[in-house]
């Protein structure tokens, strides 16, 4: 297994957000985390991170505990981190924000050859290369944040809310650009309001309801379940 | 005017402006607002007099000191950074400036009220330096400063700065480690800081707590705020400026703060960015003239 979550327990102050939350992500797979408002899916996603601390249980990630690391730590073994909104750096140039991470890696080679296939996969980037990050659209900014991502060579990706804000083709897209990753390699954990797109690229999923795993099933299945249906999809 | 008060003038504006480069780095890069930086300044020019009257080195062998010491508090001082932001940041800044203070005036080791006089002009070749052997010496430290701040702003170290102070979550998901950083900007900026306050020292010759009062701190933000937050000629420029506005203009001297106060709120109001800021007065003023320029030549 790629990631492993025990029994983890967040809270924020005294008010508890997640309880007992076990999950996991293997090798190659997508897997969505479906809820809705609320549920905790964003405050999960930070704590695998580590930008929010665990008050309980561990995470283990290609065998190795991490729950007590650093978010800078658990970035440089693999794990990528795509927020809600993106959340480029706007005062820096889009080169800039993408070369902010391969400075960890250092070799100007690889930076390189790195920049050019973020550019190939997105081509309007490499229009707007010297433009600040805060001048972009909403589309090109989550463009950006995944090319960012992207940068480090991660082994596991954490897509938070990637189609939120986004206009129905742009989201159609990014949800192409993700599956193309993932036949690349990259392992991916999302979380997603967009049901149904969401599910139709992951190889499995878990329904979080306050906090809780309420469901957790192939993507086929939890699609054709009752609940599902009735509470994400609208049938 | 007489040539050697131009001199002196420019001497403090050269100081001033090293500072303002150091709490750039800080302020500039990885936004932590100081308004506390006169207690660095102290701390240089401070441990500089002490060591040079009371233990007897002279200027070039007590420099470093000085200056480590002053890196040393600043290291200190980021360590609160790492778990308070933003205005809570601001008041420890703050509060450092009035403990430096406090502790200055309370103690007869530091000179009490009536501070530490006697601090002589460095020598040099065994001569002590005039005031304009001085001023080249200032001048040459401001040079030294401008090279660090240009060649670091050129690193990698720049670019996480900025993310950190943008964006702390998002960089430190990116691997940036913003703990490291955040006391790395303080280290830095404290240095550029001491070396001010050691300078500032000898050109004025003693040391009394109130060179070192708030308003200094408010000043010293003032005059980066002005001249243009995280951009190296922004901070030179707002040094120079507000330093000489009060010297060209004698009248304005008992009402200097609130001219600084009125001009800092028209700043954030007006221009944003500062004067020499992306987007400010000057910026698009100087740019305008050099694509006129370009256009002469037949570049653009």
């Amino acid at each position: 297994m790629l990631l492993n979550l025990q029994d983890v327990e967040i809270a924020y102050g005294r008010i508890k957000v997640l309880w007992g939350i076990s999950l996991c992500v293997g090798e190659g797979e997508i897997v969505s985390l479906v809820g809705a408002n609320g549920a905790g899916k964003s405050t999960l996603i930070k704590g695998i991170m580590g930008i929010v601390p665990l008050r309980k249980g561990c995470i283990n990630f290609l065998g190795h505990d991490i729950s007590k690391k650093h978010p800078w730590e658990r970035a440089k073994m693999g794990i990528a981190y795509i927020p809600e909104g993106g959340r480029v750096f706007p005062d820096l140039t889009v080169e800039d924000n993408l070369k902010l991470i391969a400075s960890l890696c250092k070799n100007e080679l690889n930076v390189r050859k790195r920049l050019d296939m973020i550019y190939s996969l997105f081509p309007v980037l490499r229009e707007r290369l010297n433009q600040k990050a805060g001048t972009l659209s909403g589309g090109e900014r989550q463009m950006l944040a995944i090319g960012r991502a992207l940068m480090s060579k991660p082994k596991l990706l954490l897509v938070d809310e990637v189609s939120m804000g986004l206009m129905p083709k742009l989201v159609s897209s990014v949800f192409e650009t993700l599956k193309a990753l993932k036949d690349s390699g990259i392992s991916m954990l999302l979380t997603e309001q967009n049901v149904s797109e969401a599910l139709a690229i992951s190889d499995r999923g878990y329904v979080l309801e306050n906090g809780r795993i309420t469901l957790s099933g192939n993507s086929e299945e939890l699609l054709e379940n009752e609940q599902v249906k009735t509470s994400f999809l609208g049938i | 005017m007489t040539f050697g008060y131009i001199l002196s003038i420019c001497t403090f504006a050269s100081i001033y402006a090293i500072l303002i480069l150091g709490l750039n780095i800080l302020t500039g890069y990885t936004k932590q607002v100081s308004l506390g930086h006169a207690a660095f300044f102290a701390i240089g020019a401070y441990t500089q007099a002490l060591l040079v009257t009371k233990a007897g080195l002279t200027f070039w062998s007590a420099l470093p000191l000085s200056i480590a010491l002053s890196m040393t508090i600043g290291v200190i001082m980021g360590l609160p950074s790492l778990r308070v932001s933003d205005d809570f940041l601001v008041l420890t800044t703050i509060g450092l400036n009035f403990i430096v203070m406090g502790i200055t005036e309370y103690f007869d080791f530091f000179g009490g009220a009536m501070g530490i006089i006697g601090i002589t002009m460095p020598t040099l070749w065994g001569r002590p330096l005039s005031t304009s052997g001085y001023f080249a010496i200032t001048a040459l430290f401001l040079m030294l400063a401008l090279c660090v701040s240009y060649l670091f702003s050129r690193t990698w170290g720049r670019l996480a700065m900025e993310a950190t102070g943008e964006d702390e979550e998002a960089a430190q998901s990116l691997g940036i480690n913003t703990a490291l950083y955040k006391i790395y900007a303080f280290a830095l900026s404290s240095t550029f800081t001491g070396l001010a306050g050691v300078l500032w020292a000898h050109s004025i010759g003693s040391v009394f707590p109130r060179n070192f009062s708030f308003e200094m701190s408010v000043l010293f933000l003032s005059m980066l705020v002005f001249g243009g937050l995280g951009t190296i000629r922004g901070a030179i420029f707002g040094a120079f400026f507000l330093y000489l506005l009060p010297e060209c203009f004698r009248f304005i001297e008992n009402y200097r703060m609130l001219v600084y106060g009125a001009l800092l709120t028209m700043i954030v109001i007006l221009q944003p960015n500062g004067m020499l800021g992306r987007g400010g007065l000057l910026d698009r003023c100087f740019s305008k003239l050099t694509k006129k320029k370009a256009e002469n030549q037949g570049i653009l």
